[in-house]
């Protein structure tokens, strides 16, 4: 009902609504059920032949490292220490384990663990801010900075952390790439003069340029104790991913269609007018590009370099559980990675909608 | 033909004498490429005087030269040697005094039809209010029969919709002269017979002196009151120039079933062919 009184408006408003319900349609559509359920249906498969293959891979490893073990008892220390080590091994105590690629279940488990102990820290959390509510209250009054707790960060505040920093890293390559690429775009000299400032710069490691931001800015902070850690991994970060949106602002404003020119020739558009109303929503879709490649190339660098800044983050997790060298330090770096994956792709989703949003021509995407 | 007769009041520019008919002069106009083999010349010794309120279609192979011609009475592309200038005054760069109407509709496709006309309305007129260019621009889509489609994206429209968007577009800034360049090349017959009745309907109006290319013969004779016939270049010139005598308006029925559409028509073929 509702449906068909929108449809039958013609206005502007309900047209768009009414592409909003053509877009929903299909998955109501009897073909389409089908369609989604078989695609559902070879996903799903797919991940479990891939759960498969990896519990089998875990399983071969793991063999392989415990007879090791054995084997190496009953050569160096005769054939009742090779007994209690497989007897150790057999008991599961953790003293024995063998360290090796974790199953699909042992990482299940450490995600758990983490969310556990997730739950634990914020316990604490709340259960200190009411220890000290008074106390922060009359530190407030008193003009003075409340005591916040300092504890250790559970493994969902790393995540947020890592978030936090790639959208600062990006809001900043956003904000100096675009501008530069407009300006550089629109003059050809001023092209060729930043080119081979692009060309040497595109290609250096994300390690090189947390270096350089490291030197810089440790001396800014001369004298200043707080923690640099997240300004030096964003700075670093933003830097490193500046450069697709870079080049692809450039050559979005520079491969105006000359039609457009043309057309902005004829009608003697002034300047400011030709650059906002035809150039710049004209590389609307190629600027668009870029940032997305900038986003996830923002995402992929900021593992390496929070490690480097000792920054609260992924990188920085996955690190020390590989120093740690615990029982379920493996298994963690696994959890750690899928988590960063399913972010990395999420992000990109979210871009890919914000780009067929500006997107102006639908046929030249997919 | 009524815009052939001859005026007595003559004024010059720079010299030159004009007859106060004349709306577009070219002379001697010369277009050089310049190419690593040597110089290559597109137009040469080319002279055409257009008068006001005449529709001129310009007919001739592919490229011998009329894009190049039209583009730099456009002021798109720099004079080699010789003049053009309208009304007297030489044309140094493009304006809005010259409308054009592109082969592809070249309409900014992130923009609604109206804001697209709107787009040449506000810069021509700045000093209307915001009504009236809308106004304006609403006129000439209404004219162009867009009247349902103002607030359609130009990319959501078809190539026929577009290019009436482009006719209202070039109309819409009232331009002294109004230049197509194989405005219908790109469409399917249908389309560009009825686009053809639409800008003849526009034009019979306006009566703005209209420089259009084409390859079709047929619709060379039907909008024109003179087709220019060019020979192939190299040193592409004017070969012919033959005049449509008949009356306006014209419907297609009434060309089609004068005697003389034949003569006329066997006239161009054979310049062509030749």
């Amino acid at each position: 009902m509702e449906q068909e009184m929108v449809l039958k408006n013609e206005n502007s408003l309900s047209s768009s609504l009414k592409q909003m319900l053509l877009k929903l349609t299909p998955s109501i559509k009897k073909d389409g059920i089908i369609k989604s359920l078989k695609n559902t249906g070879i996903t799903l498969l797919s991940i479990l032949m891939f759960i498969g293959l990896w519990q089998m891979g875990s399983k071969a490893l793991y063999n392989k490292e415990a007879d090791y073990r054995i084997e190496k008892a009953l050569t160096e220390r005769g054939e009742e220490a090779a007994a209690a080590e497989r007897a150790c091994i057999e008991s599961g105590d953790s003293s024995c384990q063998p360290n090796t690629l974790p199953s699909p279940s042992q990482v299940w488990a450490s995600l758990q663990s983490l969310i556990a102990d997730h739950n634990l820290i914020g316990a604490k959390k709340n259960a200190f801010a009411k220890k000290m509510a008074a106390t922060n209250e009359k530190m407030i009054a008193e003009g003075k900075d409340p005591i916040v707790y300092t504890g250790r960060a559970s493994f969902v505040d790393i995540v947020l952390t890592s978030i936090k920093t790639v959208f600062a890293g990006f809001l900043l390559a956003m904000f100096i790439a675009v501008p530069i690429g407009i300006i550089i775009g629109l003059s050809p000299s001023l092209r060729s003069a930043f080119n081979w400032f692009i060309q040497i710069f595109k290609p250096v490691s994300p390690v090189v340029w947390y270096l350089l931001v490291f030197m810089i800015v440790k001396t800014l902070y001369i004298g200043d104790s707080s923690d640099n850690a997240f300004v030096i991994s964003f700075i670093s970060v933003g830097l490193c991913a500046m450069w697709a949106t870079l080049v692809n602002t450039a050559m979005g404003v520079a491969s105006v269609d000359k039609d457009y020119i043309n057309v902005a020739k004829v009608l003697k558009l002034g300047t400011f007018q030709k650059v906002f109303k035809v150039i710049l929503p004209s590389s609307l879709p190629l600027i668009f590009t870029g940032l997305r490649i900038t986003l996830s190339v923002a995402w992929m660098v900021l593992i390496a370099i929070e490690l480097l800044a000792q920054s609260q983050g992924l990188g920085l997790f996955v690190w020390e559980e590989f120093q740690n060298g615990a029982n379920d330090s493996n298994s963690k770096i696994i959890v750690a990675m899928f988590v960063i994956g399913i972010i990395g792709f999420l992000l990109d989703r979210l871009m890919l909608a914000v780009q067929n949003m500006v997107s102006f021509n639908k046929n030249e995407m997919a | 033909m009524n815009t052939t007769q001859q005026s007595n009041e003559v004024y010059s520019e720079n010299g030159i004498v004009y007859p106060d008919n004349v709306m577009l002069d070219l002379s001697n106009l010369k277009k050089v490429y310049p190419t690593p083999k040597g110089d290559y010349v597109v137009l040469e010794d080319l002279n055409l005087q257009i008068l006001k309120e005449e529709f001129v279609t310009i007919i001739g192979h592919s490229g011998c030269g009329k894009t190049t011609m039209l583009s730099m009475i456009a002021g798109l592309n720099p004079i080699s040697g010789g003049n053009i200038s309208v009304l007297g005054n030489p044309v140094k760069g493009p304006g809005p005094d010259r409308g054009v109407i592109f082969q592809s509709p070249s309409l900014m496709p992130w923009m609604t039809a109206l804001q697209n006309v709107l787009l040449g309305v506000n810069q021509v007129f700045p000093h209307a209010t915001k009504g009236q260019r809308q106004d304006i621009a609403k006129y000439y889509l209404h004219k162009v029969g867009l009247e349902n489609a103002f607030h359609k994206k130009a990319s959501e429209l078809s190539q026929g919709m577009q290019q009436r968007v482009g006719i209202a577009r070039a109309f819409a800034i009232k331009p002294k002269v109004l230049l197509l360049d194989e405005p219908f090349g790109m469409l399917d017959s249908l389309t560009r017979g009825e686009l053809q009745d639409i800008l003849i309907e526009i034009w019979n109006k306006e009566k703005i002196t209209a420089v259009m290319i084409t390859h079709d013969v047929d619709e060379a004779i039907f909008l024109a009151d003179r087709v220019v016939m060019m020979t192939s270049g190299p040193s592409a010139k004017i070969g012919d120039i033959l005049s449509i005598d008949f009356e306006r308006p014209r419907t297609r029925k009434s060309v089609l079933e004068n005697d003389d559409y034949y003569t006329y028509r066997k006239h161009l073929i054979d310049f062509l062919e030749h």
